[in-house]
C-alpha cells in the first residue's frame, strides 16, 4: 500500500477487548479500543556513518527528503512497498528495526537511475540503495539476494579472463541460486532462436562453452583487481565494525 | 556537433555482441562499411564491468572501462572511440567524468593499471560516442535521405533508448547543450536517423522507461512486467516494431515477450529489430547481412511485405 494511505498506527498496536469492565463501567468491544503507546528507545546511530562508508552510500547525508526518487521510482510503481525516500529517512533518524521491515525487497531496485537523475540534491539514491542491500547483507539481515549471486558470478568471470560468456552467466547463476537450468520460457526462447541461426553462429557459440573467451594478457589485471577487492572487503568490515570474514558469527566485536 | 573525422574510429564491441547481441555487431559492421566508416576494433579489450561490477566496488569498474579506453588511445592513437552497446558507452562515459572530476578514481585506476602493466588512461584523450551519435555525426538525416534506397515507409517504429543512453545526466555533458544535441529527457537521435530513412515514428512516450535488465535474471517477474508494460505500450502507440540501441534492452525485450506470453499469458506483437538493422535494409543492404534471422521475434515476413527485405 501506498505510504499516504497507510494509517499511521499499524493494525497490531491497535487492541479492541471483547469482554472488559473498568471501573464497573462495561468497555467490552468498540469502547475498549486502546492503541498501545510506542516508544523508540533503540535508535541506532551509527547506521548513517556505515551507509556512507559503502560503495554508493557516500551522499546519504544530503538528502532533503523531496521523494523525488520514490516518485521517479521504477520499482515503487510495481511495488508501492518500495520507498527509496523512506529507507533514506530511517537511515537518517537511525531507525533499524523500521528498516529492517522491508529488508527482503530493497535489493529489488534495477539500477535505472531514474531517481539519480531527478534528485535536487545528488544524494544519489540509487547508489543508497545498492549501499543498504550489501549493508543488510553484510550485518547478516538478509541472505545474499539473488542479485547479488549474480554480480558476484559475473565479476569473478571478469576478474578472471577479463570478459564474460552470457550462457557460462547463466549456469553459475542458477547454480548458485539452486534453480534448474530447465526453465520453460528459456527453452521456448532456445527453440526460437535456434530455427534461423545459422549453423556456424551457433557452433561457435556452443563452442564458448568449452573455450572461454578470455583478454590477452589479462592476468596482471586480474591479479591487482583480486587484490584491491580483498582490501576493500576488509575495509568495509571494518567501518561496519565486523571482524574479518572467517569469524562465522560476522557479529559486532 | 563536434567537426571530428569520424570515418575511422576506434571500435568497442563489448561482450554482448559477441553473444546475444551479435546480430547488433553483425549490423552494425555491415553499415559501417556500406557507409564507408572504418571501424578498428580495440585490441585485447576486456569487459567494461557491465552493471554488475559496480556493486561489487565502483572503483574496479572505472578502471575496467578506462583500461580500453587507454589501450583505444595511448596503444592505438586514436581521439574517439564507439561502443553500440549502452552498457558499454554509459560505462567508459562515466569513466571519462570520474577521472576527470574524482581524484580517488584516479588514485585507484592509477594503481590497477601500474600493477597491470598498461600506461593509465589521460582524462581527455578520447571521446566515447554511442553508435547513434557515430552515424548521426557522419552522415546526419541528410546523408541518410540520400542514401536511402528500400524506403522504410509505411513501417511504424517506436524508438526504445533505455536507461543506460541518458542517465545519470551529468556523465553526459555534449547531451541537453540545445539544438543539434540529444536530450536526456526525450532523446531523439534514433527517430532523426529512422525518420529520415522513411519509416513512420509514431510517439512512444516510454523511451527511456526501464527494461529491468539489470535483474533480468536475479528478479525474472518484475523485469518480465516492466518489459510487457513497454510492449503493451507499444502495441497501443499502433508500432509494429520496437527499435532498439541496446544489446541488454533488445534480448530483455525479446525474452520477457516469451516470459510474459508463457507465464502470463500476455501476447504483444511488436518486433524487435536493432535500429542499425532497420537502417541496414533502408540503404539496401540484404536481411541477412543485417542480421535479422537472429533475431527472436519473426520479423522478415513482415519486412518482405513492406518491401524492404
Amino acid at each position: 500500500m501506498p505510504i499516504h494511505e497507510q494509517n499511521l498506527i499499524r493494525p497490531e498496536n491497535i487492541i479492541t477487548n471483547d469482554e472488559l469492565e473498568i471501573d464497573g463501567i462495561d468497555v467490552s468491544g468498540h469502547w475498549s479500543t486502546f492503541i498501545e503507546s510506542r516508544v523508540v528507545t533503540d535508535y541506532n546511530e551509527d547506521i548513517e556513518d556505515e551507509i556512507a562508508a559503502l560503495p554508493g552510500g557516500a551522499n546519504i547525508h544530503r538528502c532533503w527528503q523531496c521523494g523525488s526518487c520514490t516518485n521517479s521510482c521504477t520499482v515503487n510503481e510495481i511495488n508501492p512497498d518500495f520507498n527509496p525516500r523512506f529507507w533514506i529517512y530511517l537511515v537518517r533518524m537511525g531507525m533499524e528495526q523500521e528498516l529492517l521491515r522491508d529488508k527482503d525487497i530493497i535489493w529489488q531496485c534495477v539500477s535505472c537511475n531514474k531517481c539519480t537523475y531527478v534528485c535536487p540534491r545528488d544524494v544519489q539514491p540509487e547508489g543508497v540503495m545498492k549501499a543498504l542491500s550489501h549493508w543488510l547483507e553484510l550485518k547478516g539481515h538478509t541472505p545474499k539476494s539473488p542479485s547479488m549471486h549474480f554480480d558476484e558470478e559475473f565479476s569473478e568471470q571478469i576478474f578472471a579472463t577479463g570478459k564474460i560468456e552470457e550462457s557460462r552467466i547463466i549456469r553459475g547463476f542458477f547454480r548458485r541460486t539452486g534453480q534448474p537450468l530447465m526453465q520453460d520460457w528459456l527453452l521456448e526462447l532456445v527453440k526460437r532462436l535456434i530455427r534461423h541461426l545459422p549453423l556456424k553462429l551457433l557452433f561457435t557459440m556452443g563452442l564458448a562453452n568449452f573455450v572461454r573467451p578470455r583478454t590477452r594478457n589479462w592476468s596482471k589485471a586480474g591479479a591487482a583487481i583480486e587484490e584491491y577487492v580483498l582490501e576493500r572487503d576488509l575495509f568495509k568490515r571494518k567501518a561496519l565494525g565486523l571482524g574479518p570474514e572467517s569469524d562465522d558469527q560476522g557479529a559486532a566485536k | 556537433m563536434s567537426d571530428k573525422n569520424l570515418k575511422r574510429v576506434a571500435y568497442y564491441p563489448g561482450c554482448a555482441l559477441e553473444g546475444t547481441g551479435h546480430a547488433y555487431d553483425r549490423s552494425t559492421r555491415a553499415l559501417g562499411k556500406k557507409l564507408g566508416l572504418e571501424l578498428v576494433d580495440v585490441k585485447d579489450w576486456n569487459c567494461c564491468g557491465a552493471m554488475e561490477v559496480k556493486n561489487i566496488d565502483p572503483k574496479i569498474q572505472t578502471y575496467l572501462s578506462s583500461r580500453v579506453m587507454s589501450i583505444a588511445s595511448e596503444d592505438m592513437g586514436f581521439d574517439t572511440v564507439m561502443a553500440p552497446c549502452n552498457g558499454c558507452y554509459h560505462n567508459l562515459k562515466k569513466a571519462e567524468y570520474d577521472l576527470e572530476n574524482d581524484p580517488e578514481n584516479v588514485a585507484v585506476t592509477e594503481r590497477l593499471s601500474k600493477k597491470a602493466g598498461h600506461d593509465a588512461y589521460k582524462p581527455g584523450s578520447i571521446e566515447t560516442i554511442h553508435a547513434l551519435d557515430w552515424i548521426k555525426r557522419s552522415i546526419g538525416e541528410d546523408g541518410i535521405k540520400e542514401r536511402v534506397k528500400n524506403s522504410l515507409k509505411g513501417i511504424k517504429v517506436a524508438n526504445y533508448y533505455g536507461c543506460m543512453y541518458t542517465r545519470p545526466r551529468h556523465i553526459f555533458p555534449e547531451k541537453d547543450q540545445g539544438p543539434g544535441s540529444e536530450s536526456t529527457l526525450k532523446p531523439h537521435f534514433m527517430d532523426d536517423l529512422l525518420q529520415a530513412a522513411g519509416a513512420e515514428i509514431v510517439d512512444y512516450p516510454l523511451k527511456t522507461a526501464c527494461c529491468g535488465g539489470a535483474h533480468t535474471l536475479s528478479d525474472s517477474d518484475t523485469s518480465t512486467k516492466l518489459v510487457t508494460n513497454l510492449l503493451e505500450a507499444a502495441d497501443e502507440c499502433g508500432a509494429d516494431v520496437i527499435a532498439t540501441e541496446c544489446p541488454t534492452c533488445h534480448s530483455g525485450l525479446e525474452m520477457h515477450q516469451i516470459r510474459a506470453e508463457t507465464r502470463f499469458g500476455k501476447k504483444t506483437n511488436s518486433k524487435i529489430v536493432y535500429f542499425t538493422q532497420l537502417l541496414g535494409l533502408a540503404l539496401g543492404l540484404s536481411a541477412r547481412k543485417v542480421g535479422i534471422h537472429e533475431n527472436v521475434s519473426d520479423s522478415l515476413k513482415y519486412f518482405k511485405e513492406k518491401g524492404v527485405a
